[in-house]
């Protein structure tokens, strides 16, 4: 037995993982209408960030249409997530304080990222409708809900340019994972 | 399995019911076999099954007998479910069990339509069928899969294993190492990281770094068949020992960069804040933990000879053992281990205790090959803080044996 697997082994050319072949040759090259076909993610750079625009005041009004309903009227949440914060100066939920933190996080005090919230929108929202918003009305809800967390003006005709170049304050809150430099709980 | 939907209760059998005969009424089950059902629905088997000839006989799948009520335990909003801990007896998980949690409910996806687009800092973006993906050689392995919030964060004392910290599973998944498929596609040297997308209507995304490549696969199977609907049919990313939402359930795309995508699911969501005014990000790996799965709520239990059994598991690696305290913490004894025992994997074990009597805790930790202690809930809260929520939390939780046999969860603050 052990004489025919050596064998065969030999006549195929694989005795084990450090002999695989360079390429098996299964599946399709992905050309690039495949690939842009699937690829909608949104870096931190901004630079696959669509063509088109939107104001806050456009954003209201789709806001209210498609999102009030789980969101609550202004952002305030309910019964899904809360995504405006209370005040322009609520602080980075604090790990130090007897509290459900969870509710403590709006976008305006804990999203570190701009971008994420064209991408989240635009991939996954409305609930009901994923996917059904154009590029346009995704600016235009991104610019209210940036508004509505005193992160630009009420004026700002929102595009790829201005969206890229937004600064948030939760940016610098967020450390690496090290838990695994210790033993115990850390 | 007899929920109320498959014994439904015949018309007959109900006037039956109704006209005061005590005892035993027929029911039909969904299999259409008339079977007798108590008052209470439990079904009544023959006095001597040697005298009857089996009711059943062969048939194209199985069933749990219908005294086995094994069930899931759907949440208030249908997003997750978790596993009846407290009933199995084990380390693998029936598949129907698997606890589930998905962002916008089950995509139906059809397999001969589904592909995985891997693309980005590849020298040949490729499209692998499913078909493709079973061509390459294979790799099974027996692993947990838990969710990174699994801890119901203020429970009653009325409340069991399953909903304490159901939301951990173990199967054995088959697929295809990533590995294999990074050499197919060529991914550069320099990538570090790569997103995984999911197919279903959240387009679920998250990044994953390089340090957790070499075990990642992508499988197609669950203990031996398809993986199941809400586990990811008809693929997902498995990073063993990592949280579950990472395990990018009906992968669809992978794009390889060099730096992490930002996405909602590992900036907004699943990040937790720690002490020192930040939060914690791209925290992956489970932290070591055990729960005792019996004695637990609601079991009643008489004193004498107990043999308390619980899993353990870690992210980290393997379980090298399991501590069992029987005086409220006080001291500590090592639980035996069954054996094999896996890398992050659920360990079973179990410890003798002559029970007296008297009201007592009982309560379990887990130590990993790394030498890390699961932590108590005061240890956890100093090194966390209280208000780090919800996610990572893995302290040592009891069960308090009344003197009446009656067991409770131990209920803890989080001050």
């Amino acid at each position: 037995m052990q004489c025919f697997l050596l064998i065969a082994c030999l006549w195929t050319g694989i005795a084990n993982a450090q002999q695989l072949p360079e390429r098996f040759g299964f599946g399709t090259p992905a050309s690039a209408e495949d690939i842009a076909a699937v690829d909608i993610d949104i870096k931190p750079d901004g630079k696959a960030l669509p063509p088109g625009s939107g104001t806050v005041s456009e954003g209201e009004a789709l806001y209210d249409a498609k999102c009030a309903v789980c969101h609550g009227i202004g952002g305030v949440g309910s019964p899904n997530d809360r995504l405006v914060v209370h005040s322009p100066d609520e602080p980075f939920p604090d790990a130090s304080v007897v509290n459900n933190s969870f509710s403590r996080r709006s976008i305006g005090n804990y999203w570190p990222y701009a971008t994420t919230v064209f991408d989240y929108i635009r991939r996954s929202m409305p609930m009901n409708l994923p996917g059904s918003l154009s590029d346009n009305e995704v600016y235009a809800l991104t610019a209210y809900l940036l508004h509505l967390n005193h992160i630009v003006p009420a004026d700002i005709n929102l595009d790829a340019k201005s969206l890229a170049t937004i600064e948030m304050p939760a940016r610098n809150k967020f450390v690496p994972d090290d838990r695994q430099k210790y033993r115990e709980v850390h | 399995m007899t929920d109320k939907k498959e014994l439904n209760v015949s018309r007959r059998a109900a006037l039956v019911g109704m006209a005061g005969v005590a005892g035993t009424v027929l029911a039909r089950t969904a299999a259409g076999q008339d079977v007798q059902v108590s008052g209470s629905s439990r079904p009544v088997a023959p006095d001597d099954p040697t005298k009857v000839l089996g009711a059943h006989w062969s048939s194209n799948l199985g069933k749990r007998s219908p005294y086995e009520e094994l069930k899931r335990v759907p949440s208030r909003t249908l997003s997750s479910s978790e596993t009846p801990l407290q009933d199995l007896h084990g380390t693998i998980t029936p598949s129907d069990l698997h606890f589930e949690r998905h962002h916008a409910g089950v995509p139906f996806i059809d397999p001969e339509k589904h592909k995985l687009v891997m693309h980005g800092m590849v020298e040949r973006p490729m499209t692998f069928s499913v078909g493709d993906l079973k061509r390459f050689p294979a790799a099974s392995r027996i692993c947990f899969l838990e969710c990174s919030g699994n801890l119901y964060h203020d429970a009653p004392e009325q409340t069991t294993a399953q909903l304490i910290a159901g939301m951990t599973s173990q199967s054995e998944w088959t697929g295809v190492m990533l590995s294999t498929l990074m050499r197919e596609v060529g991914v550069s040297p320099e990538s570090s990281w790569f997103l995984a997308e999911g197919a279903d209507a959240a387009v679920l995304t998250r990044s994953i770094p390089k340090q957790f490549w070499d075990e990642a696969m992508i499988v197609y199977a669950q203990n031996g068949e398809a993986v199941r609907p809400e586990n990811g049919y008809p693929i997902r990313l498995l990073n063993p020992g990592c949280e579950g939402n990472s395990c990018v359930k009906w992968l669809r795309r992978m794009e390889f960069s060099d730096s992490p995508f930002m996405t909602r699911e590992e900036t907004s969501k699943y990040t937790e804040a720690i002490r020192g005014g930040v939060a914690r990000q791209f925290s992956l790996v489970m932290d070591a933990r055990s729960i005792i799965t019996y004695p637990s709520y609601p079991d009643t239990i008489e004193k004498g000879w107990i043999e308390v059994q619980g899993i353990a598991w870690s992210g980290r690696g393997k379980i090298n053992g399991a501590e069992v305290s029987t005086d409220n913490g006080k001291t500590w004894q090592q639980a035996v281990l069954q054996e094999p025992v896996f890398s992050k994997a659920h360990a079973r074990f179990r410890h003798l205790f002559n029970w007296d009597g008297k009201e007592t805790v009982i309560m379990s930790r887990a130590i990993d090959e790394t030498g890390y202690v699961q932590p108590t809930r005061a240890e956890w809260i100093a090194a966390r803080g209280p208000g780090s929520f919800p996610y990572h939390r893995n302290p040592i939780t009891g069960w308090r044996l009344q003197a009446g046999g009656e067991v409770i969860y131990r209920v803890e603050d989080w001050a």
